[in-house]
């Protein structure tokens, strides 16, 4: 999995987009600069505009005033509009919008037949291998299940071979047993290709698991957007996200213990042991800490069931939706992490900026 | 049951008025039905009536007022002969364009109709994959919308073979041009031969219930919609 950092020559295929457009109870405004590789997340409740600001940039609709660069390439200012068809481009729909006349090989092949022979950055091959579909490519989308229908979607997006990946949230429609199937196979995507990919979504767990960058929309506009751990950690996000608040770090396996059956990973500043889910010595992972589960000490607690307490600073106090409730933002080394207590416990405990706490953290997710 | 040389030559013609019609509206009323199906102009609702038009008029007046466009004094009749192509009225051509005009309701709304039910999103699906608006329509409309073709070229040809009024009104009567059957089913009741009458009356009845039977069995989900 790539760390998303940004470095020099990743510029290359950076999106620049402004749209304004005024519909009847809903406005976009927005202008951003959105990195040209990893998985950027564009996060926000239903109605906040995510799904109208993706479709602009596909052209499936057209904002009167805007502009929109990918990389060298304008697609869209005053004087230009490149059709959807024109742009290089891979989209996966909300239902996965198959042909229903065509069999998957049908459909796989009709966009694929339309490139033409310019240089392929995912071989057809490669799509059907990784999304798994090999078994289904003589079946009528009609025969497949919710999740199959989804894969086939998004191997026939793949199969165009694009420049950037343009996905509408692509698991809203499933049940959860669906969304487990097929987000391992998003995160096969997320290491294995080397474009960019954007992806809408209302759901944190998702967001945690895939993207490296973080776009949170409300009300038409784009109110935070940066590096996904860094943004998810900021207090000042203007949304909450309530039992979903908590911090995503890239980390590394550093050791294992086979008597124990956990694993110690490793994030910059600090480190944790987790439950061990096979992942080798070396693997870069990410561990995802809610704040719920995280709770502070002025002491290094002994005689306690919690394996893993961290000492860290207090960076930052704010309050959350709830008025008994505060969030703490701390540092561990370089690595934020971000604490949900009662007010009064912080009043108690009388924190406050650069005082140094120990976090005791009850659970972590390994993701990816 | 033998027919006459007058009723074959009846039946042939209208077989190829049906036929040059039929062809004729599906090439016209694809643009129409199209325009019909996604315009948000305010023109939908005047356009979709006057393509409705032919359902309620009697076909009379629709007759008559071809007639009169197409005589030597209507704009129709001028700009044929302008063009060197002399007068419609009384003409296999001047049937074909006012059998076109009488069933292009018919033709039309099945169209529209399927159109209306692939809605937006296939074609969404096809620019994503590189397709033209062209192309999607070739690619992706028209074979989705082949229940509503079924239903508009059955349909279609069924009701030009049905036509009787506008074809008095505009061709008259003229063996191996303007007589069809249903017109020379009338000359053998005028003339009391019943018996040539029942036979292609007949004949009528029985192509109408395969036409209709054909439609039900091919387009089975229309009843349930």
């Amino acid at each position: 999995m790539s760390t998303g950092k940004d470095t020099a020559n990743d510029t290359a295929n950076t999106i620049h987009a402004r749209f304004q457009l005024d519909w009847p109870g809903f406005a976009l405004d927005v202008d951003l600069d959105l990195p040209g590789r990893g998985v950027t997340a564009l996060f926000g409740h239903s109605g906040s505009g995510k799904t109208t600001l993706l479709r602009c940039i596909a052209g499936l609709e057209r904002a009167p005033v805007g502009s929109l660069r990918f990389g060298e390439a304008v697609w869209q200012d005053e004087r230009t509009f490149v059709p959807t068809y024109r742009r290089p481009l891979g989209y996966v729909f909300q239902e996965a919008s198959l042909f229903p006349h065509l069999s998957v090989r049908g459909n796989l092949e009709y966009g694929r037949k339309r490139v033409g022979s310019a240089p392929h950055k995912v071989s057809l091959e490669q799509a059907i291998e990784l999304l798994g579909i090999g078994h289904l490519l003589e079946r009528k989308p009609e025969r497949l299940s919710g999740g199959e229908r989804q894969r086939v979607g998004i191997a026939r997006a793949l199969a165009v071979s694009p420049e950037i990946l343009l996905m509408d949230e692509p698991l809203a429609a499933l049940d959860l047993a669906r969304k487990q199937e097929i987000l391992p196979y998003l995160e096969r995507l997320h290491g294995e290709l080397e474009i960019p990919v954007l992806y809408v979504s209302h759901a944190p767990d998702e967001v945690a698991r895939l993207a490296d960058h973080l776009v949170v929309m409300e009300g038409g506009r784009a109110v935070a957007a940066g590096p996904l751990g860094e943004t998810l950690a900021s207090l000042d996000l203007p949304i909450r996200l309530g039992e979903d608040a908590g911090v995503v770090l890239d980390a590394r396996v550093a050791e294992r213990d086979a008597q124990w059956h956990l694993a110690r990973v490793e994030f910059a500043g600090g480190g944790v042991w987790v439950r061990d889910s096979g992942h080798a010595v070396g693997e870069a992972v990410r561990v995802r800490i809610l704040a719920r589960d995280i709770s502070l000490a002025l002491h290094r607690q002994t005689g306690t069931s919690i394996l893993n307490t961290l000492p860290a600073v207090v960076a930052q106090i704010a309050d959350d939706a709830h008025p008994a409730l505060a969030l703490v933002k701390l540092k561990v080394g370089e690595s934020p992490l971000v604490a949900r207590l009662t007010r009064r416990s912080a009043h108690a405990l009388e924190l406050r900026p650069g005082a140094v706490v120990y976090a005791q953290i009850k659970a972590v997710a390994l993701i990816g | 049951m033998d027919f006459s040389p007058a009723d074959l030559a009846a039946l042939w013609l209208t077989l190829k008025l049906a036929t040059v019609t039929t062809v004729l509206l599906l090439v016209l009323g694809t643009p129409i039905a199209w325009w019909l199906a996604r315009t948000r102009s305010m023109w939908k609702g005047p356009v979709g009536a006057v393509v409705a038009l032919p359902i309620v008029l009697p076909p009379t007046v629709i007759g008559f007022y071809l007639l009169v466009a197409m005589g030597p004094n209507g704009p129709v009749g001028q700009f044929t002969q302008a063009l060197g192509l002399g007068l419609l009225p009384f003409t296999f051509a001047g049937l074909v364009v006012a059998s076109v005009f009488y069933s292009l309701p018919f033709v039309v709304q099945p169209i529209q109709n399927a159109f209306e039910a692939i809605g937006e999103r296939p074609l969404e699906a096809a620019a994503t994959l590189r397709a033209s608006p062209v192309d999607a329509f070739f690619s992706v409309v028209l074979p989705l919308a082949r229940p509503g073709y079924l239903t508009a070229t059955v349909l279609g040809f069924a009701h030009t073979v049905g036509e009787f009024g506008v074809v008095l009104m505009i061709g008259g009567n003229i063996p191996e041009q303007t007589r069809v059957v249903s017109v020379q089913i009338y000359d053998h009741v005028e003339a009391l031969e019943y018996g040539q009458a029942h036979g292609l009356a007949a004949l009528m009845v029985v192509f109408s219930f395969l036409v209709l039977w054909a439609l039900y069995h091919f387009n089975p989900t229309r009843g349930r919609r």
